[in-house]
C-alpha cells in the first residue's frame, strides 16, 4: 500500500500539469458540492419550468433545448467563482505563478479539471432532464451532443472572468455579468442544434459544427486572455 | 551564483512603495530585509518572485540560464498554500510537483520529518494547528530544490523548537550555495547582511 502511493507521488513528480489535474479533481470529489450541487441547480431550474409555464406538453417540448441549455449555462455559471480565487486566499496561485510550467497550460489544465468536475455531469444528465421537459427522444442525442460540445467553451470564457475577479472578495455576480454577454454565440448555436430534429428544417451539423468553432477558438484564447488577467489581477 | 536587484522600485496603488533599491547577493549568502510595518518587506519579496511588476529597475541572474528568477526561487509568503481538503503529503507532493525544476528533492516523507511533522503526515491539512500548518509550509522547501528562498516572516506561529529547526535548515541551504532572503521582525540567525527598508 505504502509503495503504490509512493510510485504515484513519483509519477506525479513528473509533470506539474497532471500533478495539478489530479489535485483538482481530488479537491473536488473530496469537498463535494461542485459536480453533485451543480447538477441539483441544473434539476431545480428544469424542474420549476413547467411550473412556470403551464402543464403544456407540446410548449414544453418545443422549449425545452432553450431551457436546458440556459440551465446548463447557469449551472456552469455556479462554481466558476471559485476557479481561481480559492487558489489566491490560500496562497497556491502564487506557487502556480512561479512554476517552470506555462501559466496558459496551468490555467487551462484547471479548465479541464474543473469541466470534468461541472460540465460532465451537466451532460450527462441532460437527456433525463430532457424527459422531463417532455422532449422528443429523436431530440435528446441533440441535446446531449450540443451540451457535450459547448460547454467546455462556457468553462473557458468563463474562466477569463475568474481570472478578472480572482482578488474580489463577491466576484460571483461580476463574472456572470461579465461572462453571460460573451456566452451569446455558444447559446445562439447551442440551442440552433440542440433544437434541430432529424427531418426538422434547420439540419444539425451546421449549428453544430459553428458551436465546435466556438469552443476551439475558446480553447485557444481563452488561457492566454485568462492568463494575461491572472498576472496582473492577482497583485 | 548571484542574483542582483538595480534600482528597483515598486508602485502599488499609485504610491510608490520603494524606489532606487540596489543590492546583490552571491551563493551561500544571505540578505534580511527588515523595517517597520508598511515599509515594503513583503512588496519587495513578491517583487523578486515575479508576482508584482517592478515599476523601474531589473532583477537579474547570473549565469543566465534559461530559468527566470522566479523559476529559481521558492516564494514563502504569508499564506501557507495549503489545501485542507488534501492529506499533508498529498500537498507536498502537489507543491514538489509543481515547483520542480529538474533539480529534485527529498521525498515528502522526509522533508516532514525534517519539520517533525511525520506522525500527520496522513492527516487532511485543515486539522493541522497553525504552527503546523506553518511547518508543512516549510516542507516545501525541502521536497524541491530551488536555490533561491524568499521567505517573508518564516518564524511565523514556530515554536521555539521548530525555529531552532528552522535555523538549521536554512544554515544548510546556504553551506550548500543556497541564497536567502527573508523578511522578519525577530532575529534570525543568519549571518548575512541586512537591507533595512525605510521611509520610501
Amino acid at each position: 500500500m505504502k509503495q503504490t502511493t509512493h510510485a504515484k507521488s513519483k509519477s506525479a513528480g513528473a509533470s506539474p500539469l497532471h500533478a495539478l489535474f489530479t489535485r483538482e479533481l481530488r479537491i473536488g470529489h473530496r469537498i463535494g458540492g461542485g459536480a453533485s450541487l451543480g447538477v441539483v441547480f441544473f434539476l431545480i431550474l428544469v424542474t420549476l419550468t413547467p411550473f412556470a409555464v403551464g402543464p403544456d406538453l407540446a410548449l414544453l417540448a418545443r422549449i425545452a433545448p432553450a431551457m436546458l441549455w440556459i440551465s446548463g449555462l447557469l449551472a456552469t455559471l455556479l462554481g466558476l467563482d471559485r476557479l481561481f480565487q480559492a487558489d489566491h486566499e490560500d496562497g497556491s496561485l502564487d506557487l502556480l505563478l512561479t512554476s517552470a510550467a506555462p501559466l496558459e497550460l496551468i490555467v487551462l489544465t484547471k479548465c479541464a479539471a474543473h469541466w470534468i468536475l461541472t460540465g460532465l455531469p451537466l451532460v450527462i444528465a441532460a437527456p433525463f432532464f430532457g424527459l422531463m421537459l417532455a422532449l422528443p427522444a429523436n431530440q435528446l442525442w441533440s441535446v446531449t451532443l450540443s451540451l457535450l460540445a459547448g460547454t467546455p467553451a462556457l468553462t473557458l470564457i468563463g474562466a477569463i472572468g475568474a481570472a478578472l475577479t480572482v482578488s474580489l472578495r463577491r466576484g460571483g455576480l461580476l463574472l456572470a455579468i461579465l461572462i453571460l454577454p460573451l456566452c451569446v454565440p455558444v447559446l445562439i448555436f447551442g440551442v440552433a442544434a440542440a433544437g434541430a430534429a432529424p427531418g426538422a428544417m434547420i439540419p444539425f451539423a451546421t449549428p453544430f459544427l459553428i458551436l465546435c468553432a466556438l469552443t476551439l477558438m475558446a480553447l485557444a484564447g481563452a488561457p492566454i486572455a485568462a492568463a494575461a488577467a491572472l498576472r496582473h489581477m492577482s497583485e | 551564483m548571484r542574483l542582483s536587484a538595480s534600482r528597483l522600485s515598486v508602485e502599488r496603488g499609485g504610491r510608490i512603495v520603494f524606489a532606487d533599491l540596489s543590492f546583490a547577493i552571491e551563493s551561500g549568502e544571505s540578505l534580511v530585509v527588515t523595517g517597520r510595518n508598511g515599509a515594503g518587506k513583503s512588496t519587495l519579496l513578491r517583487a523578486l518572485a515575479g508576482l508584482l511588476p517592478l515599476a523601474a529597475g531589473e532583477i537579474s541572474c547570473a549565469p543566465a540560464g534559461e530559468e527566470t528568477v522566479p523559476e529559481m526561487a521558492h516564494y514563502l509568503g504569508h499564506a501557507d498554500a495549503l489545501k485542507g481538503a488534501l492529506t499533508v503529503t498529498e500537498n507536498l507532493d502537489f507543491f514538489a510537483a509543481i515547483l520542480g525544476s529538474g533539480r529534485g528533492g527529498l521525498p515528502a516523507q522526509e522533508a516532514l520529518a525534517a519539520f517533525g511533522l511525520a506522525h500527520v503526515a496522513a492527516l487532511p491539512a485543515a486539522y493541522l494547528s497553525a504552527g503546523q500548518k506553518r511547518r508543512a509550509a516549510l516542507a516545501k522547501l525541502l521536497v524541491a530544490s530551488r536555490p533561491v528562498w524568499l521567505l517573508d516572516e518564516p518564524s511565523t506561529a514556530l515554536d521555539a523548537d521548530s525555529q531552532i529547526v528552522m535555523a538549521k535548515i536554512m544554515a544548510a541551504h546556504l553551506a550548500g550555495g543556497g541564497m536567502i532572503v527573508a523578511a522578519t521582525h525577530i532575529r534570525l540567525d543568519l549571518a548575512g547582511r541586512e537591507l533595512r527598508l525605510g521611509r520610501a
